[in-house]
C-alpha cells in the first residue's frame, strides 16, 4: 500500500490541471451553475455543450451518455457484472437481492467473467452502433476486483479500441488504484460518496473491510471518507473526469449534502449526482427493513437545487442496473444474455461504427441549431416573471415533445419561468397505455408522480387521462406536438401566464410527487 | 479445524477467495467452498478468519463444527 501514504494533492495544483469546474463555475451560486447570459438558456451542468468547457473536455464527455445530457439521447452505454465482490457495506444495499424487474444500482441477473463480459461487449457493439461507452459498476465494487476490471478493460481496449472505458467505486480502494486506472486511459470515474462526516457516515456504512480486518463504526467512515477524498484528489490531478454519486436519505445525510457538494467541488469534481435512496421491505435492505423512507420529488429537488453553485449537478441519472445495456432509461440486456451470444454472429465493423456515430453526431447538431433557433424567437412576459412551474414532458427523443401520453414509461421535467425551461429530472412511470387499451389502475401512480407538475406536455392523450389529469388539476397540453421541448414548454407557460395576467385562472402552486420505487421493466 | 460456507446462502460474489492466505476457498456451481484440509481459520496469519471478516451475508460462514452438531 506504498500509494496509500501520498499526501493529499495542494488545491492550487488541481486548479492547474485545468479541471472542468475551475473553468465553468464561475457563476453566482444564486443563478445556477455555468448559466450564461444573452440568450436566456441556461446550461446547467451537464446539459454543457461545447461552449461551456474547454474541448479536451468536451471531447472527453460529448458522446458519454451519463456525463453529457444531450448525448444520453443519442448515445448508448452498457455495464459489464464482472465485480462481484464488494469491501464495504452499505445499508441500502442488500448483495442476495436480484429480480430482473428491477432496475437499481447494485442489482444484477448473470455474472460474468472477463472473457464473457468482453464478448458481450463485442456483441452489443456490433449491435448497437452508438454504443459509445463501456462501465463496470458492479455488481459489488469495480475496485475490489481489480483483476476482473482490468482484465476486461485490458482485453476491450485491444479489441474494440474505440469503446470509451469507465468505472464506478465507493473509493475505499482507489488511491492504490490509480495509477492502473490511468493505464487503461480510463478517462471517467464515478465515486459514490454519501458523506464527508464520519459520524453521518456510521449510520450509513456499518462496515468495511480495511487491511485484513472488518472495521466498523465511526472510525470505518473515517477510513472511507480519507481513502474517498484522496482518491478523488488523485485523480483530479490526472486529469481524470469524475462524477460523484450521492444517494440522498432523509433524516441521515439531506441536510449535509451540501457540505459534500462543496468538498467535492474543492477537490475538482467534474459532475455531482444526488439520486433518491431506493427503500423498500422487500429489498432486504438495513433502511428497508428499518423503514427508513426515500425522497419525495421535491425534496430531492430542494436539495439538488441548494447544490446548484456548488459541483454541476446531474439531473439525468436513472440508477441503472449493474448489468444494463442500451440508451439510459431503457434496458436491452434481456437480448444479450449469453446464450443469445453464443448464437449471434458477431462481427466488429469500426468503420460502420464510425459511420453510423458521425450521422449521429450530424443529427444532434442539427437538432441543437434548431432548438437555439426556435428558443431565439420567444418573448419573455414582463407582468408574470415572478411565476415559476414544473412541466412534464413525453418524449421519445430528438428534444421534442413527441411521445403518446400512454405510451410513457417516464416523463422529463422541466421547471419554466419567464424566458427559460431549465430540465431538472425524470419521473419514472408504469405504462397506461399497454397493447391500445388505457390501463385505469395505473393512472393514479401517474398523477402521484407528476404531481408537482402544471402541465404534461404529449404529442397525444386518450379522452380518459385527459379528464383525471384535469380532475387532478394538471393541465394536459397536445397542441405542441413535435415541438421542441423548451420551445414547447415556454409556448405553453406564456399561454398559461397570460390567462393568469387576464384574471381567467388563479395561479396556485403544486403539492408533491412521489419517486417511483418498485420495478421498472424495459417495454419488451 | 475448518470454516464452512453455508451454500444456500452464498451469494457467489467471490469477496471471499483471494483474502484466503490458505487457498482454500474456490468456486463450485456459482457459489463458493472451503477445503476444510486446507482452512486453519486464519490462525497464525490473521487476528479474524479472512472469509468471515470480508462475507457480506450474516452467517454464511460458519465453523464447521457447529454445523455438524446442529
Amino acid at each position: 500500500m506504498e500509494s496509500a501514504a501520498a499526501s493529499y494533492v495542494s488545491l492550487a495544483d488541481l486548479k492547474s490541471s485545468g479541471n472542468a469546474l475551475a473553468v465553468t463555475n464561475e457563476a453566482p451560486s444564486h443563478s445556477g451553475c455555468g448559466t450564461k447570459g444573452g440568450e436566456g438558456k441556461a446550461s446547467c451542468g451537464t446539459s454543457g455543450g461545447p461552449d461551456d468547457m474547454p474541448s479536451h473536455i468536451w471531447d472527453k464527455v460529448k458522446n458519454h451518455p451519463c456525463y453529457s445530457e444531450e448525448a444520453h439521447h443519442h448515445y448508448a452505454r452498457m455495464h459489464v457484472a464482472v465485480a462481484p465482490a464488494c469491501n464495504i457495506q452499505c445499508n441500502y444495499c442488500n448483495r442476495k437481492y436480484d429480480c430482473s424487474n428491477e432496475s437499481r444500482p447494485g442489482v444484477v441477473s448473470q455474472k460474468l467473467t472477463p472473457e464473457q463480459a468482453v464478448k458481450k461487449v463485442v456483441a452489443v457493439a456490433s449491435e448497437i452502433p452508438q454504443m459509445t461507452v463501456l462501465g463496470v459498476a458492479g455488481p459489488g465494487d469495480s475496485l475490489a476486483n481489480p483483476k476482473k476490471t482490468f482484465d476486461t478493460f485490458r482485453m476491450l481496449q485491444e479489441q474494440a479500441p474505440d469503446i470509451k472505458l469507465c468505472l464506478s467505486t465507493n473509493g475505499l480502494a482507489l488511491p492504490d488504484l490509480v495509477d492502473e486506472i490511468c493505464k487503461y486511459n480510463i478517462d471517467h470515474v464515478t465515486i459514490t460518496i454519501n458523506m464527508v462526516d464520519p459520524e453521518i457516515g456510521a449510520k450509513i456504512y456499518p462496515w468495511i473491510f480495511w487491511d485484513h480486518k472488518r472495521v466498523t463504526g465511526v472510525e470505518a467512515s473515517r477510513i472511507l471518507h480519507e481513502q474517498q477524498m484522496k482518491g478523488l484528489e488523485m485523480l483530479t490531478a490526472r486529469g481524470v473526469l469524475t462524477k460523484i454519486n450521492s444517494v440522498l436519505i432523509p433524516g441521515i445525510n439531506d441536510a449535509h449534502m451540501i457540505e459534500v457538494n462543496k468538498a467535492v467541488k474543492e477537490r475538482g469534481a467534474f459532475l455531482h449526482n444526488i439520486m433518491p435512496l431506493i427503500s423498500e421491505a422487500e429489498h432486504g435492505t438495513v433502511f428497508g427493513l428499518t423503514g427508513q423512507r426515500g425522497p419525495t420529488a421535491q425534496e430531492l429537488k430542494a436539495v439538488q437545487d441548494a447544490c446548484m453553485g456548488g459541483a454541476n449537478l446531474m439531473r439525468h441519472c436513472r440508477q441503472c442496473r449493474a448489468d444494463a445495456v442500451g440508451l439510459l432509461g431503457e434496458d436491452r440486456s434481456a437480448e444479450f444474455t449469453l446464450d443469445k451470444i453464443d448464437e449471434m454472429e458477431v462481427v466488429y465493423d469500426l468503420d460502420r461504427r464510425r459511420s453510423y456515430q458521425e450521422r449521429v453526431e450530424a443529427e444532434r447538431q442539427a437538432q441543437h441549431a434548431a432548438k437555439i433557433e426556435a428558443l431565439s424567437a420567444t418573448e419573455v412576459n414582463e407582468l408574470t416573471k415572478d411565476i415559476k412551474v414544473l412541466v412534464a414532458v413525453a418524449t421519445t427523443g430528438g428534444g421534442r415533445v413527441n411521445q403518446h401520453f400512454g405510451h410513457a414509461d417516464e416523463f422529463q421535467i422541466f421547471e419554466v419561468s419567464a424566458g427559460e425551461a431549465l430540465f431538472v429530472g425524470h419521473r419514472r412511470v408504469d405504462l397506461y397505455c399497454q397493447g391500445g387499451y388505457g390501463e385505469d389502475e395505473q393512472l393514479p401512480s401517474i398523477v402521484n408522480a407528476i404531481n408537482d407538475c402544471h402541465a404534461v406536455l404529449v404529442s397525444k392523450i386518450g379522452a380518459c387521462p385527459r379528464d383525471e389529469l384535469v380532475g387532478a388539476g394538471i393541465d394536459p397540453v397536445d397542441r405542441y406536438a413535435d415541438e421542441f421541448i423548451e420551445k414547447a414548454a415556454l409556448s405553453w407557460f406564456a399561454d398559461y401566464t397570460g390567462r393568469v395576467a387576464r384574471g381567467e385562472i388563479t395561479h396556485v402552486p403544486r403539492g408533491d410527487a412521489s419517486i417511483r420505487q418498485g420495478a421498472f421493466t424495459a417495454a419488451a | 479445524m475448518s470454516l464452512k460456507i453455508v451454500a444456500n446462502l452464498c451469494t457467489g460474489c467471490s469477496a471471499c477467495e483471494p483474502e484466503c492466505p490458505n487457498d482454500a476457498i474456490s468456486e463450485l456451481k456459482n457459489i463458493f467452498v472451503i477445503d476444510p484440509a486446507k482452512c486453519t481459520e486464519c490462525e497464525g496469519d490473521f487476528d479474524d478468519p479472512q472469509c468471515l471478516s470480508v462475507c457480506p451475508i450474516d452467517d454464511c460462514i460458519l465453523p464447521l463444527e457447529t454445523e455438524a452438531a446442529a
